[in-house]
């Protein structure tokens, strides 16, 4: 039942693409899988990064919400400094996830916490604090980790 | 009842995000909506006087699942009738409201439109949801679109496809657990769903089960009630006393099936000691930071490779085991500038070490209070295991007692009473010593001490007749020394408990230097 949904879903977001973003599927063209290139707005930190994320709808999509992880590392409070890349998103919550929700909205919601971290409800207990008391030095670090990790096209894992 | 108490759980945060402001106040109003409304409830000192109740016990009630589903159904009814609302709706107004119907009622008065939306109500259409098919349908959730497809929609008309419905329901109530506050399907949308439309699309199974989880909520929403934590007891019991008199009182209750706890802490049974104390006694019990105390009563570091060293007998003279290096336990100096004064310390008195003595001496009594404490605590607990392990034999004891000697199973319940009094009282006992531990030392510390001696001795000899073997048992006079003895432990139980409760209540007068008063000033130090 939810390949219909989700084959309808790529194909809007292959047709109109939502700005900053770049939608693929990976080689072996299941649809369960969405490699997504994100390119945060020139205002923000992390311009100009391009930023891998890996979005996996579970079978019993869109009753359960995608599991949304980062390939490309970031520092930033609400996503995990580390290789698996997890990201503390409110609408990926069970409690808050509606069937009806769109990836578009999920996108959107990405992007969204990059052009606005949200340090009160953080992953990262320490990035956090820095973005509250010492916004120079979280920039410098951030800025830092775009032009290490960010600047070539990200690498997906071969799933 | 005061208007401003504050309940036992502030919940506030259980509240929907969309209740808005003028939810804020919920808890301000009293929860006497019951069938039998108990005055006692939130007892304080001047009511205890008043009343002549015995000062260690709170009034309380059981309430089992038939109970709990009435008090939800007169509750639905009663607003059923006053607002001409349907039952559905009105029971999602009460769970909105957390069963404060005064609040519901004066809320939708001022702002029906306003309490409405926020409870997830707010309706476009009056006709009843219904399953339909409607031509050219696509569903947004799965998006089929072929002819005659079954679809329903809640009062927000937000429409779906019936396997959809059913899928989201059903995950929603068996996977999540989920049952007052589910939603329509749609983002954004708040609507909550009600009882009708889940009968309409989910097997019976199922609704049992959103029924089941219902009943949960209704508990769990109260301040006053409090499931019985007992594996596999149904019931819940309702209790009013508030969190600020927790310090004066120890709100132990008691389940129909038995079990004992306390209501204003998640632990059982703790008498006398009240439920701060008990904190921080588990806590202090389950640090290391007694270790450390201990490593720092009985240990000393080596000068040189600072190897931490346990001197377990013998002389001064300490050669480390590790490096090697020879000093003094004493002074803690080199062993060969001693000297001639061997096994002799002189330097024994010199400034530096009598500070580390003054240090050393004042963990070691600390420690060694504590431990006092702690141990009579551990023993109690520890036999309050054994007496259970021996109750579970006692029902065996009662049918060899019943064959040997002709009794009646009436007439065995003896043992029965006497197995169950001395796991109370041990549970007691036990909290006495951490209670102690807390005590500053005065003459009402003597009687509490007196008592806790007598209740300790009583128990010790009825625990020892009661693991007397069968044959001696069925002789008569034991048995009458055992019902004695039972009864006996149960009354100075009450004594020392109902002392100790009438001693903390005082508290509140601030005039007595009472037990209370001289527990605050050891807690604050």
């Amino acid at each position: 039942m939810s390949t219909k949904r989700i084959s309808k879903e790529f194909a809007e977001v292959s047709q109109t693409p939502i700005e900053g973003f770049l939608v693929t599927l990976p080689p072996n063209n299941s649809v369960h899988t969405w490699h997504v290139t994100l390119q945060p707005p020139a205002s923000t930190t992390f311009y100009p990064g391009r930023f891998g994320i890996v979005l996996t709808l579970p079978t019993d999509y869109p009753f359960k919400p995608p599991v949304v992880k980062f390939v490309t590392r970031v520092y930033h409070p609400n996503i995990t400094n580390d290789s698996l890349g997890n990201v503390c998103l409110a609408i990926l919550k069970a409690e808050n996830w509606k069937p009806s929700t769109k990836i578009a909205s999920v996108l959107e919601a990405l992007r969204n916490l990059l052009v606005e971290p949200q340090p009160d409800d953080p992953l990262e207990e320490r990035i956090a604090d820095e973005y509250r008391n010492d916004r120079e030095a979280w920039e410098a670090k951030a800025k830092a980790a775009v032009t290490k990790y960010a600047l070539e096209d990200p690498v997906f894992p071969a799933s | 009842m005061d208007s401003e108490e504050e309940y036992l759980s502030s919940s506030d945060e259980l509240m929907p995000d969309d209740s808005g402001d003028e939810m804020s106040g919920a808890e301000d109003f009293d929860e006497d909506d019951f069938d039998e409304p108990d005055p006692d409830f939130g007892l304080s000192a001047k009511d205890l006087d008043k009343k002549k109740v015995a000062a260690h016990a709170v009034s309380f009630k059981v309430f089992e699942p038939s109970d709990i589903r009435r008090q939800q159904d007169d509750m639905m009814n009663d607003v059923n009738m006053i607002l001409d609302m349907n039952k559905e709706d009105a029971a999602i107004m009460l769970r909105h409201f957390r069963w404060n119907k005064e609040r519901l009622l004066e809320d939708y008065m001022d702002r029906p439109e306003k309490v409405l939306e926020a409870a997830g109500l707010n309706s476009n259409t009056s006709s009843q949801p219904k399953l339909q098919a409607i031509p050219g349908f696509v569903c947004d959730i799965c998006c089929e679109d072929e002819e005659g497809l079954e679809t329903f929609a809640m009062k927000c008309g937000h429409r779906y496809c019936v396997d959809c419905y059913r899928h989201y329901l059903t995950q929603k109530i068996q996977d999540e657990g989920e049952s007052a506050r589910i939603q329509c399907p749609s983002n954004g949308c708040g609507r909550i769903l009600d009882s009708r439309s889940l009968d309409l699309l989910v097997t019976p199974e199922l609704t049992d089960r959103y029924h089941e989880l219902l009943n949960r909520t209704y508990v769990e929403d109260k301040d006053t009630f409090k499931w019985c934590p007992a594996p596999d007891c149904p019931n819940a019991i309702e209790c009013g006393v508030k969190k600020k008199d927790l310090d004066k009182i120890v709100p132990t209750v008691e389940c129909l099936c038995g079990y004992r706890f306390c209501f204003g802490c998640p632990n059982p049974d703790h008498q006398p000691a009240p439920c701060d104390l008990v904190k921080r006694w588990l806590k202090k019990c389950a640090d290391d930071s007694e270790t450390a105390n201990w490593i720092s009563a009985h240990t000393k570091e080596c000068p040189k490779c600072s190897s931490t060293i346990e001197k377990n007998g013998g002389c001064n003279h300490m050669t480390c085991r590790k490096c090697k290096y020879e000093f003094c336990w004493m002074c803690m100096g080199l062993w060969s500038e001693h000297g001639t004064s061997w096994y002799n310390c002189n330097r024994y008195e010199e400034k530096s070490g009598a500070e580390a003595r003054d240090a050393q001496t004042k963990s070691r009594t600390s420690l060694e209070r504590y431990l006092h404490y702690y141990n009579r605590y551990a023993n109690h607990e520890q036999s309050a295991k054994l007496d259970k392990d021996i109750a579970q034999k006692t029902e065996k004891k009662m049918v060899q007692l019943q064959t040997t000697s002709g009794m009646s199973w009436i007439e065995v319940q003896y043992l029965n009473s006497a197995s169950q009094a001395l796991q109370t009282c041990r549970q007691t006992l036990k909290w006495t010593y951490a209670f102690a531990f807390y005590l500053a030392k005065n003459n009402l510390t003597e009687i509490f001490e007196d008592n806790q001696k007598d209740l300790e001795m009583a128990v010790e000899n009825l625990s020892e007749m009661f693991e007397k073997p069968i044959q001696e048992l069925s002789d008569p006079k034991l048995k009458v020394d055992i019902m004695d003895k039972t009864s006996y432990c149960n009354k100075r139980r009450v004594i020392l408990l109902e002392d100790t409760a009438e001693n903390l209540a005082k508290g509140t007068t601030g005039t007595a230097t009472s037990i209370h008063d001289s527990l605050r000033l050891t807690m604050s130090v």
